[in-house]
């Protein structure tokens, strides 16, 4: 693909404007502490009993709400803002007179801020652990070698969600409410507040036929070695599942790209370029 | 198709579906349900070409088509109808190889990142655009040495002035040499002596790299300066395409006289002056003007008449004009409402 080559400068501007927004970057950052808040009401919920099929005392809640805090600013997007905004002010037009596909230099700018932002939450992330979720992590490297590989997928299911709802603005003069909807589903479906285990079965047997579960509590369950749909820990079958569902995960990344691709296609047709 | 054309225009077209909403509360409520669209002709039939090396200025009043027309040129818009081919390629197909031998310079928009040096826009621009290293060097130090951005070019963009700003976007537009300049009104809002570093700087790249250069503005003097050619438009309809002395002459066949006379001119001299074509006055400056074929015996007589101290001719001002053309040729908007 036409300036892949150009990949690595891309990554090296875009980390150096994600530390040029300093103040912005960890006020950014707080907003998205909601798993320890939901970490410290549950752990109360939790105390003197077990919840669940997973049997989750304190340590495996610290656990769970502690990985989903990284997973979540792994794999988090900002590019639906980007993209709204840039096709509304007409300013995508900058982007497209080069020659490197838009799409793939938002990539770089969403993956150059990673290593800020794990800098700031990795070492709390640990110290949790270690002292408060020691024993929750999974021992298994299968379990290990498929929670690194959920992680782009992870990753590519919420840029490309959002780059969909982004797309829209070729014919929506405003975004917002899908977005809001969409963070609203996530929200209860991806075990973000809670784990799908403690959720109404008809709740979890929902989240199992919509991608938001891949971009957050699956891999999150594959680092604590805990089947995905609830159960005891079983290693073998744990690890079935967990190739199991990076196949469907892959799968909803590759319907994703031709939603994407489709909707760039009639949309760039449509796109006006005024102001830009 | 004209052959060894570097841009082909085939009876292009394009149209915009737009809003219109009245203000206030209840439009506002209305336009919930119910909108009424308007389809804007913005480019009508247009057709030209232009050879590799040409410098172009592409004329016409505000929302004329001017814009609409570079963007299609450089893909960012699909036209309605029409063919149209840049160096080869279908420009809304955007294929890397079109868009390396392109730029689109906007005055007044940016492409360098606005809390980072120039610097660092250049070193993106040259690994998006895959410049080699040493061509890279070669150019950027000669694009330095020519803008003259050598100290503000490690400042970040949001502290530089806009005449520092443009300078720098121009460097970043022409890294990777580009055969084919777009300039939408690249001189907008800079101050005179900046007008004259970027036009003396276009014309340098122009004949040093051969680069098509198709430019629009609102100052007449970069037309004068920089193009021998000219494409006018007005209401998305070309109305002219040719040489700009030609231009002038068609619509005003007249000479412009300023005279500067040793004193106020009395009652009797001013009336002389009007009988000869007076078209303003002030002081002990006079304006005439004159039909070409004329010319000779009027300014024998004026010299004669008058006490003459300085006397210049020349051709009526190109606003003027330009003017003159677009209220002849005055059309409707080419707007018609759309269904909503």
């Amino acid at each position: 693909m036409a300036g892949l080559k150009a990949y690595p400068t891309l990554l090296r501007i875009g980390f150096a404007e994600a530390i040029a927004y300093r103040a912005e970057l960890l006020v950014w950052m707080l907003t998205t502490t909601m798993p320890l808040v939901s970490m410290a009401l549950w752990s109360s919920a939790a105390a003197g009993q077990r919840l669940g099929p997973e049997q989750m005392g304190q340590a495996e809640l610290v656990g769970y709400f502690t990985l989903t805090l990284l997973v979540r600013l792994i794999t988090s997007s900002w590019v639906l803002w980007q993209l709204t905004e840039e096709i509304r002010s007409g300013t995508l037009a900058q982007r497209l007179l080069r020659p490197i596909h838009p799409l793939v230099s938002y990539t770089a700018e969403q993956l150059a801020a990673l290593p800020l932002r794990g800098a700031i939450v990795l070492p709390l992330a640990l110290g949790l652990l270690y002292f408060f979720a020691r024993g929750q992590i999974t021992s298994d490297p299968w379990l290990w070698l498929c929670f690194v590989l959920a992680l782009p997928g992870a990753w590519a299911i919420n840029f490309l969600s959002m780059a969909l709802i982004g797309l829209l603005a070729f014919y929506v003069d405003s975004t917002l409410g899908l977005f809001y909807a969409w963070i609203g589903v996530y929200t209860l479906m991806s075990g973000y507040m809670v784990p799908m285990s403690l959720m109404p079965a008809w709740m979890a047997k929902l989240a199992a036929l919509l991608p938001f579960r891949y971009m957050l509590e699956t891999p999150v369950r594959m680092l604590l070695g805990w089947p995905l749909v609830g159960g005891a820990k079983d290693t073998l079958t744990g690890r079935a599942e967990a190739f199991w569902s990076l196949g469907i995960e892959y799968g909803y990344v590759v319907v994703l790209l031709v939603g994407v691709a489709l909707l760039w296609r009639a949309g760039l047709r449509r796109y006006a370029a005024f102001g830009g | 198709m004209t052959a060894g054309a570097h841009v082909e225009v085939d009876k292009v077209s394009k149209h915009f579906r737009i809003h219109k909403r009245a203000s206030g509360l209840k439009a506002a409520l209305r336009s919930l349900v119910h909108r009424d669209y308007e389809e804007r002709r913005a480019v009508v039939d247009l057709s030209f070409s232009i050879a590799p090396g040409e410098r172009v200025g592409f004329l016409g009043p505000n929302g004329a088509g001017k814009t609409t027309t570079l963007k299609m040129l450089s893909g960012l818009l699909h036209p309605t109808s029409g063919n149209l081919r840049v160096a080869g390629h279908i420009p809304q197909q955007r294929e890397p190889e079109f868009l390396k031998q392109i730029t689109l310079v906007m005055g007044q928009k940016q492409q360098l990142l606005w809390d980072l040096p120039p610097v660092d826009t250049f070193e993106l621009n040259r690994a998006i655009y895959d410049v080699p290293r040493g061509q890279f060097q070669e150019t950027l130090e000669e694009l330095t040495r020519l803008l003259d951005i050598a100290e503000v070019s490690r400042t970040p963009t949001r502290q530089l002035s806009l005449g520092e700003r443009m300078k720098c976007e121009l460097a970043a537009a022409l890294l990777h040499r580009p055969r084919l300049l777009f300039l939408d009104e690249p001189t907008i809002g800079l101050d005179v002596s900046m007008q004259v570093v970027l036009r003396q700087f276009i014309r340098a790249y122009n004949e040093r790299f051969q680069a098509t250069v198709l430019l629009t503005s609102h100052y007449m003097e970069d037309v004068l300066q920089l193009c021998s050619r000219v494409l006018v438009i007005d209401a998305g309809t070309l109305r002219y395409d040719g040489d700009l002395v030609s231009l002038v002459r068609s619509q005003r066949p007249e000479k412009r006289i300023t005279l500067r006379l040793e004193g106020e001119p009395s009652p009797e001299q001013l009336e002389k002056l009007k009988r000869r074509g007076l078209v303003q006055h002030e002081r002990t400056q006079a304006t005439l003007q004159v039909p070409q074929k004329e010319l000779r015996a009027v300014v024998a007589s004026l010299i004669e008449e008058l006490p003459v101290v300085d006397l210049t001719i020349e051709d009526p001002p190109l606003e003027e004009v330009l003017r003159d053309l677009f209220a002849k040729t005055k059309t409707p908007s080419g707007r018609a409402p759309a269904a909503s």
